[in-house]
């Protein structure tokens, strides 16, 4: 470890905590159907969208017909992307010439990409056409992100509403998110993105012949205007094959920065959002604080754990680091921090190889994934799945001092804590359930790439991944087979609509429930005590579920790397 | 409920077509007029042919030339299409070797390299880069110290004393942006290419 790496650290973090307020702000305006500075330009466009689909933007929508009008909005996506993926050899925009993608994997992207979870178990440049990058992705790429900011507003409004039966209107919330705030970033992004080196064409691959006289053949295409929207809406699924980590999909130290800023960003600037809606931002900056305080942490162990490197590689004299599955431009830490801040996110983009990490560097980016996502989390997302760990920990402490508890002036009863244990339970079954399949089923066993109990920790990364919908993986497990497109999908199905069915429910009882005004007894949640109490609730809840698995995996694993041992 | 689902279908499509086709085409279109060059992949041509793209590294084997990382990029076997077979900076199919702390055959590999790379320079340490394969293997990058290690071949290959040699590279070495950002390292492509130009004068 070294300043220098420690300042990048310091720097990123200062700048996402200075983003926050103003951006919090700037949302805040939008999902409150305010005016805001882009207005003149886009409430045209708006309105005309809400007139042909007959959306009355004035009409709100109970907590069930908003989730309805979701689920419906995701069916329509999965039929586009799994239609573009079947049929891409007869569409145009296909210069490479790609045939029809098989009907496991196109189902298996097609559920991936609905619910923001961006497994690449397609080869990119090798699989799929421009048309499907274009329309199938970055469309998706847009819309399950605004779907889930849509989702986290609508919990905030059940906080934040007092006796109404309604949480807002879910076409007006979708298209407002993406019109207002994704779209305008992206197009400076992609513009940025660009500057930096990254292509955006719809030209063919470049065959080049090399100083040595070799062919080589470049794959490009339109990759900016895809990265910008795969960081800025955690997606993470990649252009290419090799994600993040590919010079033309982060060309520069600048480019991979920025990246690391756009992934946060949202996510950071929701809490404040909370806060705003709420009516205190303290309550927002309290939930910063809780993520913050975990973030760091793992930061922390995975740079250390990298930096260090492996016994077999000290073995040979050489010092640095490990590299292997490391860029140079990036280097150590700035691969050590991606890796942290991709896992706690749920964006699932990588920039180096998580399978090549040491057995602690590697098991910190699981474990971010394994608490559910909450540290920052995916957009939208991370803010609901820590609002239910919130719920938890305010009923812990309500217990121990024997009064009802209460949270932003909403009475936290045994309904919503029934949700919330439904929906943090069912993330545990899904990822330690198949793992346990995919350990002894003999075909699924034939995918592992490495052996001992790094094979192991392969398929419990996949399917944790796939249930936090991250997207990220220990790749070298061959996920492309029946067994895999069609286990991990239903994970990735499951670990997104159990987790947002249960929270919207939540919210419909918030709103209906009276507001009472804080009194002497109410347990202040914007302060330490507080803070410290979500995080060891999170740490406990966490620690008991899938302390067992790691065990098995990067922890048996780090004492064997050091004592040399290989598989 | 059932006045849910025109706006289901039709606003599904006008999404699509603004955020799936507008913004994408559009950003193409923009790209193409004002960062042209990025936009096509930053290619480098040398007597009117593309050599290769400054941002994605290439194969280099000969002496005289400075090496890039191992590459652990696969291509489809040409005896048998559901096989692979490992080639080097395949710009078409990009990836690591996915192989753990734990793995013998990483073990292996790093352990005959380093040997091979000891021989040819007994002098210096070795250095990390060098022998494990980069995450996208495409890397273009080596670092400065991978680069020094290498002098004593390529000079010796090309017959130019090391010092001239030591300049050309340090020359070459990009640092931290505004001294902070990323890690220094040496473009291999852009090197090499600045050493046929300097021998050729």
């Amino acid at each position: 470890m070294t300043v220098i790496g420690w300042l990048q650290i310091i720097l990123f973090c200062v700048i996402i905590v200075a983003l926050a307020k103003p951006l919090g702000w700037y949302m805040t305006r939008v999902f409150n159907g305010e005016r805001t500075f882009l207005s003149p330009v886009l409430r045209p466009i708006e309105a005309g969208i809400y007139r042909i689909s007959g959306v009355d933007e004035k009409r709100e929508q109970h907590w069930l017909t908003y989730t309805v009008a979701m689920l419906l909005f995701h069916v329509g996506g999965f039929l586009v992307i799994y239609g573009v993926m079947r049929l891409q050899a007869v569409l145009p925009f296909n210069p490479a010439g790609q045939g029809a993608v098989a009907e496991d994997l196109s189902f298996n992207t097609a559920i991936s990409f609905i619910t923001n979870t961006n497994w690449q178990n397609y080869g990119g440049e090798s699989t799929i056409s421009y048309l499907v990058q274009m329309v199938g992705l970055t469309h998706q790429n847009f819309l399950s992100a605004a779907t889930g900011i849509a989702l986290a507003v609508a919990l905030i409004r059940g906080f934040s509403r007092a006796s109404v039966r309604t949480v807002g209107n879910f076409w007006v919330d979708v298209t407002r998110t993406t019109l207002y705030v994704l779209l305008p970033i992206c197009v400076v992004y992609t513009l940025f993105l660009i500057s930096q080196g990254m292509p955006q064409t719809l030209g063919d691959y470049v065959e080049a012949t090399t100083l040595e006289g070799a062919k080589q053949t470049i794959a490009v295409g339109p990759v900016a205007s895809q990265v910008a929207i795969k960081m800025l809406g955690t997606n993470g699924g990649g252009f290419s094959n090799a994600n993040a980590a590919h010079p033309f999909e982060n060309p520069t130290a600048l480019s991979n920065f920025v990246q690391m800023l756009s992934i946060f960003l949202i996510g950071a600037a929701m809490t404040n959002v909370f806060g705003r809606m709420v009516g205190n931002q303290r309550q927002g900056w309290a939930i910063l604080a809780v993520m913050g305080v975990l973030f760091v942490a793992g930061v922390a162990v995975t740079y250390w754990a990298e930096a260090n490197g492996t016994a077999t590689m000290h073995a040979l004299g050489l010092t640095g680091g490990n590299m292997e599955g490391k860029e140079v431009r990036f280097g150590i830490v700035a691969s050590s921090l991606f890796a942290v801040i991709t896992t706690a996110a749920s964006c699932g983009a990588v920039n180096a190889m998580h399978d090549s990490f040491t057995a602690l560097g590697g098991m910190i980016p699981l474990m971010n994934m394994q608490l559910g996502e909450i540290i920052i989390g995916g957009v939208g997302a991370g803010l609901y799945g820590m609002l239910l760990f919130v719920v938890l920990a305010i009923f812990v402490a309500g217990l121990m001092v024997g009064r009802t508890p209460e949270y932003v002036g909403k009475k936290i009863e045994a309904r919503e804590v029934k949700m919330a244990m439904l929906a943090i339970l069912v993330l545990p079954l899904m990822y330690l359930g198949w793992t346990a399949v995919g350990v002894v089923y003999p075909p699924a066993v034939a995918s592992m790439a490495n052996a001992g109990p790094h094979g192991f920790t392969e398929v419990l990364y996949a399917y944790t991944s796939a249930t936090g919908n991250n997207g990220s993986a220990f790749a070298g497990l061959t996920g492309n087979t029946l067994f895999y497109n069609l286990t991990l999908a239903s994970a990735m199905f499951v670990g997104r609509f159990f987790m947002i069915v249960p929270a919207m429910a939540i919210a419909g009882s918030l709103a209906a429930k009276k507001s009472i005004p804080p009194s002497a007894g109410t347990f202040p949640t914007t302060g330490g005590l507080f803070v410290g109490l979500v995080v060891g609730v999170i740490l406990i809840i966490g620690g008991l579920t899938f302390f067992p698995a790691l065990a098995l995996g990067p922890i048996v694993e780090h004492l064997a790397m050091n004592a040399s041992q290989v598989f | 409920m059932l006045r849910e689902i025109r706006p289901a279908i039709v606003l599904l499509l006008v999404l699509t077509a603004i955020t799936g086709l507008a913004y994408p085409l559009a950003m193409t279109g923009i790209a193409g007029a004002i960062f042209p060059a990025q936009a096509q992949g930053s290619l480098i041509e040398k007597d009117g042919k593309v050599v290769g793209s400054a941002l994605i590294g290439q194969e280099f084997k000969d002496d005289k030339y400075f090496h890039g990382r191992p590459s652990a990029t696969l291509a489809p076997d040409p005896n048998d299409s559901t096989k692979t077979v490992s080639a080097p900076y395949n710009a078409a199919n990009s990836g690591g070797s996915n192989l753990g702390p734990t793995s013998k055959a990483l073990a292996d590999r790093l352990k005959e390299d380093v040997d091979r790379l000891k021989a040819e320079n007994p002098n210096a340490a070795v250095p990390v880069d060098l022998v494990t394969a980069s995450a996208s293997g495409l890397d273009p990058d080596i670092s400065p110290e991978a680069a020094q290690f290498q002098v004593p071949r390529v000079a010796k290959a090309r017959r130019i004393s090391e010092d001239q040699l030591r300049q050309i590279v340090a020359s070459s070495t990009q640092g931290r942006l505004l001294g902070l950002l990323g890690e220094p390292r040496v473009n291999v492509l852009a090197l090499n290419l600045a050493l046929d130009r300097a021998s050729t004068k």
